[in-house]
């Protein structure tokens, strides 16, 4: 499968100074010799506490910020190519956290329509666009409200909306629920897993929610600018102490099945990631009487 | 209780004033301001308050909205009529500690509120059947020309358009910052006017400093979805003129010929 975002031992760090020629000093490195993949088509979620450098990593994949070292393609288009900037930013969206600093007009249509209005997108063409994304995110009927009238949820609905409108192969999405409440983050999550399944709309999600991680196809965990693991959330999950080690938490489900694992359960098994299959092998334990 | 505050009263509707294009209406608005000062006498008044009430009544707005709009500036109105009264030469028809009343200074501050009156409601009529983003918009497509000279006429936009759009989250904001510095004990409703003065300083720095945070995120967001300027951009709505604008600046292009033709003397009402 081709690749859409490719990072080739990337390194970046900030530093004090920004004149070229002299040697940078003050150094923060967020990322050495960092190298993933991300296939057309998937949903992948990058998981990592607070300061590994997974909101740096995602600003890497649309050329916000370029790497001081090794090679980023996006779309199979080197970042730093200055010229084809908005070329790769038409096909990398990017989601943030807050909804209401990512709204540009008092007018949620206006709001869908603002990056086709900056990529010169002809008016009738412009309004099937804007119609379709909002649709898609199913904030049609609200097309005429203000956003300071809709919830959180719906705000970063529509925020979505006005990166789909730009049909863009791949959605970086940095933890866009963070600042919602449940009910928001079940409507962003149902959103973008459709766009996933439906439009084949690359997904990578930044989160630092074990539930979303775990509807994901595959789960990069990162801690220290480094790449720990990368696997499918079932293998990940199953490294319950890895995880804690680097201040994670694992799902409820896997949780209790590492808990009764340790207390001996040999039918226990910590692949388990959703609450079905665990409340199924509970059953399975409990009517078959196995004990320690 | 801040969010009370309408900026940029619009009431949404479907009449011709609502439907017409912004541009024309700005126009019109101007000349209507044009004919309100160029009229020199009461019966040269006449027409602009004629053409105000068409409008009006083609709004389909409700009366008491003159009312609503005409309460901030009676200050203004009666401080003006007040030295209007007192202040201007001519014959003297009473006499009060000195201060003579004449009947040039009751003629000029009559017409002089009659004037402001005329002004602000036809001013507040375009914002009532305009949408901000539209009379933005309109101004954009408007200053266009000038920007070959160099004036940022998009930028202008632009910054409108961000304002009109943070207006009501940074005043949920300021909502919640003085409610914090209240559940700390800050006095924000009582002492002196120095005093409140100074309460307002935790209230501004706070916000001051998640409103450079907000722009720089916004900027990215901006980034993010190709913003590059005002160069090679389209407008989800075109703003598109139609014959009933023309018609409307052709009316009231009559009314001004009709005040001018009375401050001539050739039309005798």
């Amino acid at each position: 499968m081709d690749n859409i975002i490719k990072a080739d031992n990337i390194s970046f760090y900030y530093s004090d100074i920004q004149d070229e020629d002299k040697p940078a000093e003050n150094k923060i490195q967020i990322f050495d010799g960092l190298s993933l993949e991300i296939a057309k088509g998937s949903f992948t979620v990058i998981l990592g506490h607070n300061g590994c450098g997974k909101s740096t990593l995602a600003k890497h994949m649309n050329a916000i910020l370029l790497p001081c070292g090794g090679k980023m393609y996006a779309a199979g288009i080197d970042t730093a190519d200055e010229e084809r900037i908005f070329e790769i930013r038409e096909h990398i969206g990017m989601v943030f956290q807050n909804p209401d600093n990512q709204i540009v007009a008092s007018v949620v249509e206006e709001d869908a329509a603002f990056a086709l209005e900056n990529m010169g997108v002809p008016p009738e063409e412009m309004r099937q666009r804007v119609d379709d994304a909002l649709k898609a995110v199913g904030m049609y009927e609200y097309r005429e409200h203000s956003p300071s009238q809709l919830s959180g949820g719906q705000k970063q609905r529509v925020a979505i909306a006005g990166i789909i409108a730009m049909q863009p192969d791949c959605i970086v999405l940095d933890e866009p629920t963070a600042m919602l409440d449940p009910v928001g983050r079940r409507e962003v999550m149902k959103t973008v897993k459709r766009l996933n399944r439906e439009k084949g709309v690359t997904i990578v999600l930044i989160t630092h929610y074990m539930d979303e991680a775990a509807q994901a196809e595959r789960v990069v965990v990162m801690d220290g600018g480094r790449i720990i693991l990368d696997d499918t959330p079932c293998e990940v999950f199953s490294h319950v102490d890895r995880l804690r080690e680097v201040g994670l938490d694992v799902p409820q489900s896997t949780q209790l099945m590492y808990i009764m694992k340790q207390n001996g359960y040999k039918s226990a098994d910590t692949h388990i990631i959703n609450e079905e299959e665990c409340a199924d092998l509970l059953y399975d334990i409990l009517t078959k009487g196995e004990q320690k | 209780m801040l969010k009370d505050i309408t900026i940029g009263q619009y009431f949404p509707g479907n009449s011709l004033l609502h439907t017409m294009d912004a541009r024309f209406k700005i126009i019109v608005t101007a000349i209507f301001i044009v004919m309100i000062f160029a009229a020199d006498s009461f019966s040269a008044l006449l027409p602009p308050l004629i053409f105000f009430i068409l409008a009006f009544a083609l709004s389909g707005l409700p009366v008491k909205l003159i009312a609503r709009s005409m309460k901030p500036i009676i200050p203004v109105l009666v401080f003006t009529s007040v030295l209007n009264v007192f202040f201007v030469d001519g014959k003297a028809l009473v006499s009060i500690f000195g201060i003579n009343i004449t009947d040039e200074g009751l003629i000029i501050s009559g017409m002089m509120v009659l004037r402001l009156i005329a002004l602000i409601c036809g001013s507040s009529l375009l914002t009532y059947t305009t949408s901000p983003i539209i009379l933005t918009d309109a101004i954009e497509k408007m200053l266009k020309p000038l920007s070959k000279i160099g004036f940022p006429a998009h930028e202008l936009a632009m910054m409108m358009t961000i304002a009109l759009r943070f207006i009501p989250t940074l005043i949920e904001e300021t909502d919640k910052i003085m409610s914090a510095q209240k559940a700390r004990g800050a006095e924000l409703d009582s002492g002196t006017l120095v005093q409140r003065a100074k309460a307002l300083v935790p209230i501004l720095i706070p916000l001051f400093v998640s409103s450079f945070r907000r722009a720089e995120e916004l900027a990215l967001a901006m980034e993010c979805r190709c913003y590059h300027g005002g160069e090679g951009r389209t407008k989800l709505r075109e703003p598109v003129s139609g014959g009933k604008d023309y018609a409307a600046l052709g009316v009231t292009l009559l009314f001004l010929c009709a005040v001018l033709l009375i401050n001539m003397g050739k039309v005798v009402i």
